[in-house]
């Protein structure tokens, strides 16, 4: 490999047949360029699908009510189901050790938030401060609620990022100042971001308790939201939230009189399962574009074999010339090999290069809900090179080697 | 230098058995200059290949310069073309694209010698075959007789014990033809061991010996009065 009249002899050889090597180089560099590419766009579909279902907490379940569909014990279908408070309490005291966080929802659909001269209409939820990371809000100013809020009965709000920006124009710091909610004033003490986007950032938080005075919702609930702790074991943890939220709905079932099989009137939703049907799908994807990728490759190990059969073959007379100057087999192979792995190196590492740039230049411009920050790996794209600098070696010795042993005199006769 | 005894050597073509040579007895001196002529098919071709080690005979004795020439695998086969034969082919055998200087030099190459010097050796042996001008160019833009100074520089260069031509003037004309056997004599003088095969009369007797074979056997070797070649230009 370090043998200096080697590589000579190789940079004569690579100079004076400049369109085999471009050829040779360009079936790689090819190759590596377009399987980087598609490996790319696949992680670049799995960040943008994930980004989708990164709106709330992963493992959340969730629960809400609405009309019942069904008759059930004599009652007629129609009514409407809401939970209560006790519901909500009842369920952290059966469940406290599996619970991580947990939260009941009251909430105003369309509230009326004003602040000096600007008003909007937002959705206004009261809370636990558990709420926080059940809907992955990231404090960007102040502090979120807490249980002191809720036992007190503070009026504080938190606003969502687009409330903040609507209301506050100039630029103000919100924190400390009042807005009025349905003519009553609150204290802002946060401002959130979620990554949802604006449409879960265009909402106010409350304490729980103060928004049900407020609003007068006596006790009732909209919906309960939690979330189970972590477990290493998807299995587990998905065996788990699954087993949780089979029994909450049968224990609120009973308890509003709701027939078991009556879907509407409460719903659980649990976002593990969603999960994994995400995760099926990414990988499904990733799946297919490695399959892309690796029949991409193998194309590209099928050309660089056939030009160096074609090299092979085209140097036959040449291999008996020098095997008449007293060259030896070993030194044949070495040659055409040496020759062929320096040629599909620098190209595969251009195919790489090449494509990596792309990547990294183009690939934060592009704006479609579903590819985001398409990257790939650097390490996995190394490894293709040398996959394909390794294949191109071994599709080049079996010629190499038979060219090697044939007769100097039956090569010379070659015309 | 060569000693050859009852050396037999046949081609299987199909389910035929073609007896090329059918036991050869032969031997060549230090600084000679011979000629093996013969109809084609007698068998010379086939007696140059097993001498420059490019075939194997099936059975019989080589010796070359007092080293024993049997069993040989690719390897050693190439080491002693290497370090004991060069070649001139009928067709040049350049490499098209190296240079004259790069094509002598190449044997030098698989001695292991450094570039530097390589480039130094090779570019005295183009000035012995006057053409040190052309060391730069490429076979394609020398002439036949210009390729075939090439060829013998590049067989020259290696500083080899015999030097085989393989009608080293079939693919010339008359007055190439002369150039080239007087650069071959001019060498021969200098007391190199000369081997060359050809079917052409007037070529033969620039040799100092001519050695006819006719079915696979010699049929006649004698010394003749050698013709200088420069008598006819």
């Amino acid at each position: 490999m370090f043998d200096l009249e080697r590589w000579q002899e190789i940079f004569e050889t690579i100079g004076k047949n400049k369109l085999r090597t471009f050829l040779t180089g360009l079936s790689v560099a090819s190759g590596i360029f377009i399987l980087i590419i598609l490996l790319g766009i696949g992680e670049g579909m799995k960040n943008g699908i994930s980004k989708e279902f990164e709106r709330d907490a992963a493992n959340m379940v969730s629960v809400w009510t609405n009309v019942t569909s069904k008759e059930y014990k004599g009652l007629n279908p129609g009514r409407a189901i809401t939970l209560k408070n006790e519901d909500y309490t009842s369920t952290v005291n059966n469940y406290q050790d599996q619970l991580e966080y947990k939260s009941s929802v009251f909430m105003i659909w369309n509230g009326t938030v004003n602040f000096k001269k600007e008003s909007g209409s937002y959705r206004v939820e009261g809370v636990w401060p558990d709420y926080q990371f059940l809907e992955n809000a990231d404090m960007t100013e102040g502090r979120f609620l807490n249980y002191r809020d809720n036992d007190n009965i503070e009026k504080v709000v938190i606003l969502g990022n687009k409330v903040r920006n609507d209301l506050f124009k100039n630029g103000e710091d919100p924190i400390g100042q009042y807005v009025e909610i349905s003519d009553i004033n609150f204290k802002v003490v946060g401002v959130y971001s979620d990554p949802g986007g604006e449409r879960e950032e265009s909402r106010v938080f409350l304490p729980i308790n103060t928004a049900q005075r407020v609003f007068n919702g006596g006790n009732d609930v909209r919906s309960l939201a939690f979330t189970l702790h972590k477990r290493d074991n998807f299995e587990q943890a998905l065996a788990e939230s699954e087993q949780f939220s089979a029994e909450l709905e049968t224990y609120l079932k009973e308890k509003h009189n709701v027939a078991p099989d009556d879907t509407r009137a409460i719903t659980i939703n649990n976002s593990l399962e969603n999960t994994k049907r995400f995760y099926d799908l990414t990988n499904m994807i990733i799946i297919f574009f490695w399959g892309v990728g690796i029949c991409t490759i193998i194309a590209g190990i099928v050309g660089v074999s056939n030009i160096m059969l074609i090299i092979v073959k085209e140097r036959t007379r040449e291999i008996g010339i020098r095997k008449a100057l007293g060259a030896e087999p070993l030194s044949i192979i070495g040659m055409i090999l040496h020759e062929s792995i320096f040629v599909t190196t620098i190209a595969g590492f251009i195919g790489l290069i090449t494509s990596l740039a792309l990547l990294e230049f183009v690939g934060p411009l592009i704006e479609t809900n579903y590819i985001a920050n398409p990257s790939v790996n650097f390490n996995v794209a190394l490894s293709t090179v040398f996959i394909l600098v390794f294949a191109g070696a071994v599709a080049g010795f079996f010629p190499a080697w038979r060219a090697a042993r044939i007769k100097p005199i039956i090569a010379l006769r070659d015309e | 230098m060569i000693e050859i005894k009852d050396l037999h050597k046949s081609y299987k073509m199909g389910s035929n058995s073609l007896h090329v040579l059918k036991g050869i007895n032969f031997s060549v001196a230090e600084g000679e200059l011979v000629s093996i002529m013969g109809s084609s098919g007698s068998g010379k071709s086939t007696l140059l290949n097993i001498l420059g080690m490019l075939d194997e005979a099936d059975s019989g004795t080589y010796t070359l310069d007092g080293l024993p020439i049997k069993n040989l695998n690719e390897k050693i086969a190439a080491r002693y073309r290497n370090k004991f034969l060069g070649f001139i082919f009928q067709s040049f055998n350049l490499i098209s694209y190296k240079n004259a200087l790069d094509n002598v030099a190449l044997p030098l190459y698989y001695q292991g010698i450094k570039h530097r010097e390589r480039v130094d050796i090779a570019m005295s042996y183009l000035e012995k075959v006057g053409l040190a001008d052309w060391a730069t160019h490429l076979p394609n833009e020398l002439s036949g007789g210009q390729k075939q100074r090439v060829a013998i520089a590049r067989a020259l260069a290696s500083n080899p014990k015999v030097l085989l031509a393989d009608e080293p003037t079939g693919a010339l004309d008359t007055k190439t033809s002369y150039e080239v056997m007087e650069l071959i004599q001019g060498i021969n003088d200098e007391g190199r061991t000369i081997l060359v095969v050809t079917h052409e009369h007037d070529i033969s007797l620039m040799t100092k010996r001519i050695v006819n074979l006719k079915d696979g056997l010699i049929i006649d070797d004698s010394k003749v009065d050698q013709v200088r070649a420069n008598s006819y230009v």
